[in-house]
Order: C-alpha cells, then structure tokens, then sequence
C-alpha cells in the first residue's frame, strides 16, 4: 500500500527517488516545448495552448490516478501530502507569480529546463528567482501578516464545494475536455488555420475520453476495497458453518501466564471500553481502524500467537476474520467476553464445603494464575506498556 | 539544424500524469521546483552571512528547520534530476545549444533583464504562495487542494490581466 516512503523505502533512498522522479519531469516537460518562452507565453496571447492542454492533461490523469489507486486500497490518502491553504498568501503569491510569468515567460520548473539546453533567457530567469527568494526572505516582516492569516490547513477542493471527491473528480475532467475543445478552435483561428482534425486522432481523442470517464464511472459506481473487505466479512460472519479458533478463558490465562512473550492479546473494543478494564498484556486495536497499516506489525506476523477478545462475539468473530484476511498471523478468539475474563480472575470466592474436587482445581487454578498474571504485569509494567504507534506525515511542497 | 518537434500535448500532458501520479504513489508527494532554488539560496545565504541570517527571521527558521542543508534536500535532488532530463530530451531532440528566444521587437538585453525581473517576481511569489506553478498548481489538482487550485488561477488569472501590458515583449 502507498505511499512508499517511509514505510517501505528509507528517507535516504528517497533521494534517488527524487533523482528519478525529476528526469521523467524534465524529459517530459521539454518534450513537450516547454523549454520554449514563445510556447508557454502563447497561452497567455492565444496563439498557443499547449500549457494549458499539457498541464490540465497531467493533472486530470493524476488526479483520476490518485483516486484509482486510493478506491484499490493502494494508496493511502491520509498519508499524502496536501498543500495547505492560506487563502490570502496563495491569492496575492499567485498573482505576483502571474506577473512573473509575463514578463520572465517561465515558471521555475520550465526555466530550469530551458537552461538545461542552454537557453540563456532561462538561465536568467533562474537566477532571477533566486534573487526573488532572498527579497522575500529579507523583506518576510513586512508580509508576514499576509502569509499566515486565514490558515485553513490542508483543506480539498470538494470539501470547499461541498460535494464527493468523485463528483468534483468528473466536473474537472469535463472542464478539462471542454476547455481543451475551445481552446483549440480559438488557436486556429488566431493562427488563421482552418480546424480540421482528421479521423485517427478523432478516435484517438474520443477514445481517450472515454476511457477517463469510464475510470471515473468504475469509482463512483464499484463498492472501493474497504467496502468490499466489509461486506464479506459481514457475509461469513452469519453464515451457520463459520467457525473461529477459539479458546476458552482458562486457557489464555495460562498461556498469559507461561507464555507471555509468545503471544498478542489484542483488544478490539473502542479506547474507552479498553481504558476501563483489560486483560493483562492486552494492545487496544480498534475493529474500526484494524486495516490501517500501523497494525500490520501486529497482525501480519509468524512469531507470535494473536488472541482476539470484545465483549460482543460478533465484534471479535469479525475481527478474526479481518486478520485472516489482513496477515498470515496465527490467530484465536476468547471464548466469552472481557467482562466475563474479568469475572473469572478476580474476586474469586473460595468454593463452599461441599464442593467438588474439580470445583477446587479450578479455583485454585484460577486462583494462582490471578495473582501470578498481577505479579507478571506489575514486573513489566514498562514494557507492556502499548507503544503508540506515530503516524507518519509526509512533507512536501514547493 | 533544426530541432525536431515537440511531442503532442496530450500525450506528453498524459506522461506527465504517470511521472506525478508514480511520485506521489511512491513518496506521498506532488512534485516541485522552487523550492529547490529556495534551499540553494537560502543555505547559501546561511554559508555566506551567518550574521546576518541571525537577524532575519524566515531564514533563521528555514535552516533551522532544514539542517541538513540542500545536499539532503528533496526538492533539490528532483532538480537535479529535472535538469538531467531534460538535458537529454533535448539531446534526443536536436535542442541543445546556446540560445536566446525572445519576443521580435525587442533586444536581447531587454530580453535578459525581464527574465531575471520575471524570475524575481515568480521568486518571490512562489514564497508567498508556497509553492510554484508545479509545487502547488500541478500537485495540487492531483491531490484536490484548495490552496493549490486557488493559487493556479490566480496565477493564470494574473497572466492573462497582465498579458496586455507586456505585449510589447512578445508581439509584433
């Protein structure tokens, strides 16, 4: 599951990623002509459109890419980076950053690669930008009102519109088409050449078209992976023959008591049910977030044994399930619910006099394994204290 | 010699795409630019005038909060990799060389100076917005950020009200 970094690839050689990452962009970019200050100003006189179909062409495909991937359950968005918003800074930023554009004919990106193939005008509009930064970075007193007021954080598009990402995801690559489709009739008749396009590219285009909608049909229409993992999971859970490994309360307090060190006790109730009584060693993994990855060391290991227990059977048959589903770990349910461990080992009442001799064992049993798991948990406290797992958030931006 | 043509926009708008969409898939980020001319700049203003740098706050916190310096900075590494690539795509292409393009009625010189005044501006308003043209319009409509989408049209927006002014640059 994405991103990549830092979970599966170290900060370090996320360098060469950049490396990499950076020679698809510039070969890209000046293929496309974007090394060319009369290319990129004809946007802004009409007689050339090409940024305005390169860039909305590129953003379009990332963005539908990006919902792709996230409806998959292989990327996840709680981790990518999202500009955050200063209304005031981006709006003014923006507008200087306009003026630059039509007296420099460049932006950073498309300068760097002009002065990569050894245009002079790029060079020095490089240059130019450096001395931009450092007049910023002198001059930061005087905007700094402007560039911190109205922080709104890493806000979307469509949560500003108020409608779904997929909703706002079909009216931008409608906008795209439609504006690609204007902009090349008013090219051509700038450039006083008559529209023609002839039949292949017709059914290159509208294929291409279609193609995009019908991605975006397949996201708005198909239940996306964590759905899908739902409704199975829901679907197995009633069937009659389901059966779970499970094992009865006496047996994992043994297995506490011996084996502490070869097994997960993993408590699938919410925080607060966890925060008010739990079994000895246990690690609060709520069934709702279960599938985020930061459990994956949990449940997708071979050293230890995973026990899950709620105090709804049904919570933890599906929570067994998930991991099923989720690792390859060796998983159990308790049998019973926490409130029925908690009754088993603790408060025992000795058996009266007429009691049998399994009605002893068992007090006795339980008996010892109630104080030798205090003793255990009282021993390593520090250490079985549950790590907090930190989400990682990713940095990024210009 | 005649350079080749340029590839057509929607095919290179749609590669462009993929190397966004693999960057992000891959880091968790969008691409950029000026934020690597800010890192070269700014640390070498930290090399060059440690006091001074005391005395300006955005710096000061810059580097604080970028110890490392460019050498382990992401954005620039992406740079230097943008230069390689497009250095070779001008190879391929028949492009490379010492050039100047500039508008017909206008002198090289002119030229020069409004680049490097362009380029200031875009410096500078690339700081305040936080990000440039790829940095927070580009990565932005990939992601959906409201920041990012705002700030692209205020700088086309910018372009096209300013367009007029500096006709005289680019047209005959």
């Amino acid at each position: 599951m994405g991103p990549l970094v830092p979970f599966m690839i170290s900060n370090e050689f996320n360098l060469i990623i950049a490396l990499i990452a950076g020679i698809g962009f510039g070969f890209v970019l000046e293929q496309a002509g974007f090394s060319s200050t009369k290319k990129l100003v004809g946007l802004f006189y009409g007689y050339d459109f090409t940024v305005l179909k390169v860039f909305f062409t590129a953003g379009v495909t990332a963005m539908i890419g990006v919902l792709w991937l996230a409806h998959w359950g292989l990327l996840d968005l709680s981790l990518i980076y999202i500009n955050p918003t200063f209304l005031w800074s981006a709006l003014l930023g923006g507008a200087i950053m306009g003026i630059g554009f039509i007296i420099g004919g460049f932006c950073p990106g498309t300068s760097i690669c002009a002065a990569s193939i050894g245009k002079l005008d790029g060079l020095a509009f490089v240059f130019g930008g450096g001395l931009g930064v450092i007049f910023f970075a002198e001059g930061y007193p005087l905007v700094k009102n402007i560039y911190l007021s109205e922080a709104w954080g890493g806000v979307l598009m469509n949560e500003m519109l108020g409608m779904s990402k997929i909703m706002f995801a079909v009216l931008l690559t409608v906008v795209a088409f439609i504006a690609f489709y204007l902009t090349g009739l008013l090219e051509n008749r700038v450039n006083r050449v008559p529209t023609a396009v002839n039949k292949r590219k017709r059914a290159i285009y509208a294929s291409a078209i279609g193609f995009a909608l019908l991605l975006l049909a397949v996201i708005a229409f198909f239940p996306d992976s964590k759905n899908r993992m739902e409704a199975r999971i829901n679907k197995t859970v009633i069937q009659k023959d389901f059966t779970s490994a499970s094992v009865p309360a006496d047996q994992l307090a043994s297995d506490i008591v011996n084996n502490y060190y070869r097994i997960n006790i993993i408590d699938v109730r919410d925080t607060a049910a966890f925060r008010a009584y739990h079994l000895p060693f246990a690690i609060n993994i709520p069934y709702e977030i279960m599938a985020d990855r930061r459990w994956g060391k949990i449940l997708d290991q071979k050293h230890k044994v995973n026990y899950f227990y709620a105090d709804d059977k049904q919570i933890a048959a599906k929570a067994y399930l998930l991991a099923g589903y989720l690792g390859n770990a060796e998983n159990y349910i308790l049998n019973g619910s926490a409130v029925n461990f908690h009754k088993l080992f603790s408060n025992l009442t000795p058996p009266g006099v007429e009691a049998n001799k399994s009605e002893i064992d068992t007090y006795n049993f339980r008996q010892k394994s109630a104080t030798e798991m205090k003793i255990l948990v009282d021993a390593l406290k520090n250490s079985s204290e549950p790590v907090i797992a930190k989400t990682t958030k990713i940095k990024g931006g210009c | 010699m005649k350079g080749q043509k340029y590839m057509n926009p929607y095919l290179a708008g749609f590669l462009l795409g993929l190397v966004l969409l693999g960057t992000i898939y891959v880091t968790g980020r969008g691409l950029g630019a000026s934020g690597a001319v800010k890192s070269v700049v700014l640390s070498t203003v930290v090399k060059v005038a440690p006091r001074h740098v005391a005395n300006t706050p955005f710096i000061k916190s810059y580097s604080e909060e970028h110890p490392d310096g460019p050498l382990k900075d992401w954005l620039v590494f992406e740079v230097i990799g943008v230069i390689i690539g497009a250095f070779f795509s001008g190879v391929i292409s028949n492009r490379v060389g010492i050039k100047l393009e500039r508008g017909p009625n206008i002198t090289n010189r002119t030229r020069i100076i409004a680049a490097i005044i362009g380029g200031a501006f875009f410096g500078f308003g690339s700081q305040l917005g936080r990000g440039c043209t790829s940095g927070a319009a580009l990565s932005g409509m990939a992601v959906m950020s409201f920041g990012g989408l705002i700030t692209m049209v205020a700088i086309f927006g910018s372009g096209y009200a300013f367009a007029w002014f500096f006709r005289k640059l680019w047209l005959k």
